[in-house]
């Protein structure tokens, strides 16, 4: 019996051995374990054997039982294993095929450079404030300290709607507007972003409508030295951390003293170059100490209260920044300028 | 302002530095300097040439053979200029002189002879066309007789010099005269000023036997003088001189003339010279003109004057309009003898108005614009009857025949140096101060710690406190403020709430795939009565348009954004950019006037263009055009984003599709609409199939929501319930959708249209609307029972509404 169960074991690897497929296996199976199977066929006859011979014989028989299962079990592993593989590779795509787009849509650049400067003095302790893009003479001018025929008016031809309205040829009215409506005559810091309209032919360099960004801030005992350190800290965060500011002597009828604002140039690190014309440094914005009769009209008392105040082009800085080289890219909204600034 | 450093070396010493550090101490302490250019480039190698002989070219009729003797040689020059002459002294370029260009210079053969040389113009000297005198236009340059043959005629021309040119702002009039640049560099460099002296030998002759004067204006004119020279010589002015009108950017004319302007630039006064014979008078009468009085100005033109002008006459008509222009009878020739010299302050915005008014701007209507220096009027006078005698041969006749009123005085100003410091942040003493003080040439006394300064004349700009403020800041140096921070109370600088959902609504809709546009307020009369919004249309009463627009283009404040939108979107198209996707949130402009005398209503709208392809993936053939829904889809996902509830009604709107435009409203109210543009107005634009919608902002603000709130995440299950109706093609799902959502009572979660279907299945004139529904109790577990109550409750409502029936 000994022999017929190792012949039965060898037989059975055998047919494990030669079977490819799944079934096979599952036929080899049933054929030598199966309740039918040759093995428990042969142990039905140990009834016939001696009390010493059974158990020997039967430990025999599970060991060959167990092995022919344990080599179905390990065939059935690789044979899955050859089928997944296969599988597997009749799925292969090519990847290198275009993904499906999706629509990704962005803010305007101007958009983008005007919240980048409102995060930068939100972080210093400035509020937004907003005013009318069509102004009354007297507060685009005359409460700015710019008085029917005075000779600073021929900087700003304006688009005029009656003698009295305007469309606002800067941002500075909300100064004005927003210190007249503080009843309390509290400390103001804010800057105000808007549109703004001037009396230029379209060009290169010029649009009849623009952007610009006014600050201001008012308080006891604001100094000179406060508007620099402040400027700086813009100047260093828009343009980078080595930028270098300077101040130099300008002229604004609203503000006394009244200073333009350079960096230092970029391109040549203020060697000069043809971008800053030789100078080395390049103009930024117009700035200065707010002028009493400017406080004084909106009802601060210029003995108590001094300020001071900026003005900025976003359009000037964006063109700076990112060398945009003509300012009606900003208003023909081509989408293959647009689309560049997406994640600026 | 154009500033001869060759000039301004005969007030201030200059030379220990180079032009570019000059022009950096300028800009930084006082004016900016927009350039440094020199005014013609240097040549080499060409002299002072005396043509000895000058015969007709053998074989040219229009060039000439010239024996011209250059110091050590003569040489023979073939020349084409139609001014050349023997005896003349000129500028000759030798064989391998270099002009500016790097033009060189070699022996060269002409028509057969030879030419060793060339002679030479002005313009090939590198001096600019527009400054040549007229007399040398078209031809060389003649040096006055006196010039040393074989000079270096560079040298002597002295046109290598460099010109600087200040940007002036409206305050620093003062810089309008070399002697006011002269202040701020002896002020920047810390350097002494020469001012010019003005002695001068009068004749025995009376200057108020021949002239009086009259001012009938004194408000506009409190000073006039008027000064008289005789045999008068009128030819070139000295080339020093001519030179210096040039780099101003002056063209000379004759020695007359050329003196004006040259103490013009000098003083910063403007003068007049008159032909002392054709002045029709010897009274000097200035008086406002009559309305309708006419003069002819010099340039030959006839003006009609008005009350408000200022005019000079003879006691009997205009002769010059008052610090604009002079007239054309009384202006001096080639054959004027006697000279009237005016020497006046006129006031600013009355020569402002005229010059403003005729568009005749000037060097010298500029200056009265801007506020002449009253202490250098008559000086200035003085200075050129002193120059008409040196250079014009003229006798001067004593006296100065004047009205004067004016007002000499210095205006005081106290500044107190902690006040100083306070404004600057800085620790300046007061004997920096008085240092300060001393530079700029301003007198004050000090008491300790307080200065009480006498602003000059020449500093109209210097009134205040802060005016000293300024010029104790820009001289103590920019560069020396100390870089600090605010020190005042801390506030939490932040955006309103209206301005947080600005930007979550413009990150939404870029989310969603839209582009930001910024587009014009400024658009066309027509344009801006294009896409009137409803709500919009019946607020408005008129467009508001500009008094003096620059083009029809943009003259009239937009109404809508959708208008330039378009514009752009066509902009797009037209180069092959066929898929478009924009917003914008920006203001309209809208009236309840005819006539506009108040401030427009300034309100913010929400606008979007959407056409071409919604969504492109050509290998799997995969396309999506823009339809209505995709408008719509967007504007629904941010209506919800708002938690605002709209709903939408088929609605007919100006230069809308009429089938597919849906108005929106929040309740009863109005807030915009989605649609397809009319295909009328879509071609009119250069477009194809466009949709926008166009929505009220400022209510959206008013209304929103957009504050999270905790809602329990359900614990029981949802069931739902397909539903599939069959109403009259006419009526919206929208309508029947919220009969379902009133009849299904509270349990009814969600409703979602699933399919809508007209066709041969159908009777002609049906449809179906498939709903999903889905059903939920937040407390406990949903019986059968309950949604099978509800969903007959809304069988029965919308066959009572709709007549519609379940679909068999």
């Amino acid at each position: 019996m000994k022999e017929q169960l190792q012949a039965l074991e060898q037989e059975a690897l055998a047919k494990v051995e030669a079977a490819s497929t799944l079934q096979e296996l599952q036929d080899v199976r049933v054929a030598y374990l199966g309740k039918k199977g040759p093995i428990t066929e042969v142990l039905r006859g140990m009834g016939k054997l001696s009390a010493e011979e059974r158990p020997v014989i039967g430990e025999l028989a599970n060991t060959v039982r167990g092995n022919i299962a344990n080599a179905i079990d390990e065939k059935k592993a690789g044979i899955e294993a050859e089928q997944l593989e296969k599988q597997l590779a009749e799925e292969q795509i090519d990847v290198t095929l275009p993904g499906r787009p999706v629509a990704v849509g962005g803010p305007h650049l101007l958009t983008s450079i005007v919240e980048e400067i409102e995060d930068l003095f939100i972080g210093l302790g400035f509020e937004i404030k907003e005013g009318p893009e069509v102004e009354t003479d007297y507060y685009n001018f005359e409460a700015l300290n710019l008085p029917k025929g005075h000779p600073a008016r021929d900087m700003q031809d304006s688009f005029y709607i009656t003698e009295e309205l305007l469309l606002r040829t800067h941002t500075s009215p909300v100064q004005a507007r927003t210190m007249n409506a503080l009843e309390d005559k509290r400390p103001v810091k804010m800057i105000c972003p808007g549109k703004v309209y001037r009396r230029d032919t379209d060009d290169a360099t010029h649009s009849h409508q623009f952007t610009q960004i006014e600050g201001l801030y008012v308080d006891k005992n604001v100094r000179m030295s406060d508007l620099k350190g402040v400027l700086d800290r813009f100047a260093k965060q828009m343009f980078g951390e080595d930028r270098e500011i300077r101040l130099r002597p300008s002229f604004f009828p609203f503000t006394e003293p009244s200073v333009e604002m350079d960096i230092s140039c970029k391109v040549c690190n203020g060697k000069g170059c043809s971008v800053c014309k030789g100078t080395g440094w390049i103009e930024i914005l117009g700035a200065g100490m707010v002028h009493p009769r400017v406080l004084e009209m909106a009802g601060y008392d210029p003995k108590e209260y001094s300020g001071f105040a900026f003005g900025m082009g976003p359009e000037r800085i964006a063109m700076l920044k990112y060398g945009v080289d003509d300012i009606r890219h900003f208003y023909t909204n081509d989408l293959r300028f647009l689309k560049q600034y997406h994640q600026a | 302002m154009f500033v001869s450093l060759n000039w301004l070396k005969n007030y201030v010493d200059i030379d220990q530095l180079t032009p570019e550090d000059l022009a950096e101490r300028i800009t930084k302490s006082g004016i900016e300097v927009e350039g440094i250019e020199r005014f013609a480039q240097a040549s080499t190698n060409v002299v002072v040439g005396y043509v000895e002989s000058c015969e007709k070219h053998p074989d040219a009729d229009k060039l000439n053979l010239c024996q011209v003797n250059v110091g050590e040689e003569t040489l023979q020059i073939v020349c084409g200029a139609p001014n050349i002459a023997e005896g003349q002294k000129v500028a000759v370029a030798k064989p391998g002189a270099v002009l500016p260009g790097n033009f060189k210079i070699k022996k060269a053969k002409l028509r057969g002879v030879e030419s060793n040389g060339m002679i030479c113009s002005l313009q090939e000297l590198g001096v600019e066309e527009k400054y040549v005198p007229k007399e040398y236009a078209t031809g060389i340059f003649v040096f006055p007789e006196d010039t040393e043959v074989g000079a270096d005629a560079t040298d002597v021309l002295n046109l290598d010099y460099i010109i600087i040119e200040l940007g002036l702002t409206p305050n620093r009039s003062d810089a309008l005269s070399m002697l006011g640049v002269a202040y701020e560099v002896a002020a920047i460099l810390d350097v002494p000023i020469r001012l010019p002296q003005t002695s001068l030998r009068h004749s025995d002759e009376v200057a108020e036997d021949h002239v009086s004067v009259r001012v009938e204006a004194p408000e506009v004119n409190p000073y006039y003088g008027a000064l008289v020279v005789r045999d008068v010589k009128v030819g070139p002015a000295p080339l020093w001189m001519r030179n210096y009108l040039m780099a101003a950017g002056i063209r000379p004319i004759n020695n007359v003339v050329d003196i004006t302007n040259y103490v013009l630039l000098e003083y910063g006064q403007p003068l007049h010279a008159f032909d002392y014979d054709k002045f029709g008078s010897n009274e000097v009468v200035v008086r406002k003109a009559s309305e309708g009085e006419k003069i002819v100005t010099l340039d030959d033109v006839e003006r009609t004057l008005s009350a408000e002008h200022l005019v000079i006459t003879n006691g009997k008509e205009p002769v010059a309009l008052a610090g604009v222009m002079g007239g054309a009878d009384s202006e001096v020739s080639d054959t004027t003898t006697n000279v009237l010299l005016e020497a006046a302050y006129f006031d600013g915005q009355t020569v402002r108005k005229a010059s403003k008014a005729f568009d005749l701007r000037s060097e010298a209507s500029n200056r009265f614009e801007k506020g002449v220096d009253p202490n250098r009027v008559r000086e200035a006078g003085v200075r050129a009857c002193q120059l008409l005698s040196e250079y014009a041969g003229a006798t001067v006749l004593s006296g100065v025949v004047e009205f004067d009123q004016m007002d000499y005085s210095e205006k005081k100003v106290t500044i107190w140096t902690d006040k100083i410091n306070d404004r600057l942040g800085t620790s300046i003493s007061s004997d920096e101060i008085a240092d300060i003080l001393r530079k700029l040439h301003f007198n004050f006394e000090q008491d300790g710690e307080t200065f009480v300064v006498s602003a000059p004349t020449r500093r109209q700009d210097i009134v205040i406190f802060e005016d000293m403020v300024e010029e104790v800041a820009r001289i103590y140096g920019y560069d020396n403020l100390p870089f600090t921070l605010p020190q005042g109370g801390t506030q939490a600088g932040g955006l309103t709430k209206a301005q947080e959902l600005k930007r979550h609504v413009k990150r939404f809709l870029e989310g969603a795939g839209l582009s930001e546009t910024v587009t014009y307020s400024l658009t066309s009369k027509e344009r801006a009565e294009q896409f009137v919004s409803p709500e919009v249309k019946e607020a408005t009463v008129s467009t508001v348009s500009l008094a003096m627009p620059m083009s029809e283009e943009h003259s009239t404040l937009r109404v809508s954004i959708l208008p330039e939108m378009l514009t752009s979107a066509a902009y797009n198209l037209a180069r092959k950019q066929a898929d478009v996707a924009y917003y914008e949130l920006g203001s309209i402009f809208i009236t309840d006037e005819e006539k506009v005398t108040r401030q427009p209503e300034e309100k913010l709208r929400l606008a979007g263009a959407l056409t071409g392809q919604w969504l492109t993936h050509p290998w799997q053939q995969e396309k999506k055009p823009v339809d209505f829904f995709v408008a719509k889809g967007i504007l629904e996902a941010l209506f919800a984003s708002l938690k605002v509830d709209v709903t939408y009604k088929q609605a007919k709107i100006d230069n809308m599709h009429p089938g597919r435009t849906a108005q929106i409203f929040v309740g009863d109210r109005k807030i915009g609409f989605v649609g397809q543009v009319h295909p009328a107005t879509q071609k009119a634009y250069g477009l194809k199939e466009t949709y926008v919608f166009d929505v009220d902002f400022d209510y959206l603000l008013e209304i929103h929501h957009n504050e999270p709130s905790f809602a329990v995440i359900p614990r029981f299950p949802s069931v739902s319930r397909d539903i599939a109706l069959v109403v009259d093609e006419t009526v919206p799902a929208g309508a029947v959708q919220a009969v379902i959502a009133e009849a299904g009572g509270d349990l009814v979660k969600d409703i979602q249209v699933f399919d809508v279907y007209q066709g041969e299945h159908l009777e002609a004139g049906k449809k179906s609307i498939a709903f999903s529904l889905f059903y939920q109790d937040p407390e406990r577990t949903l019986t059968d029972e309950e949604v099978e109550a509800s969903y007959q409750a809304i069988l029965a409502e919308v066959a009572k509404h709709f007549g519609a029936e379940l679909r068999g």
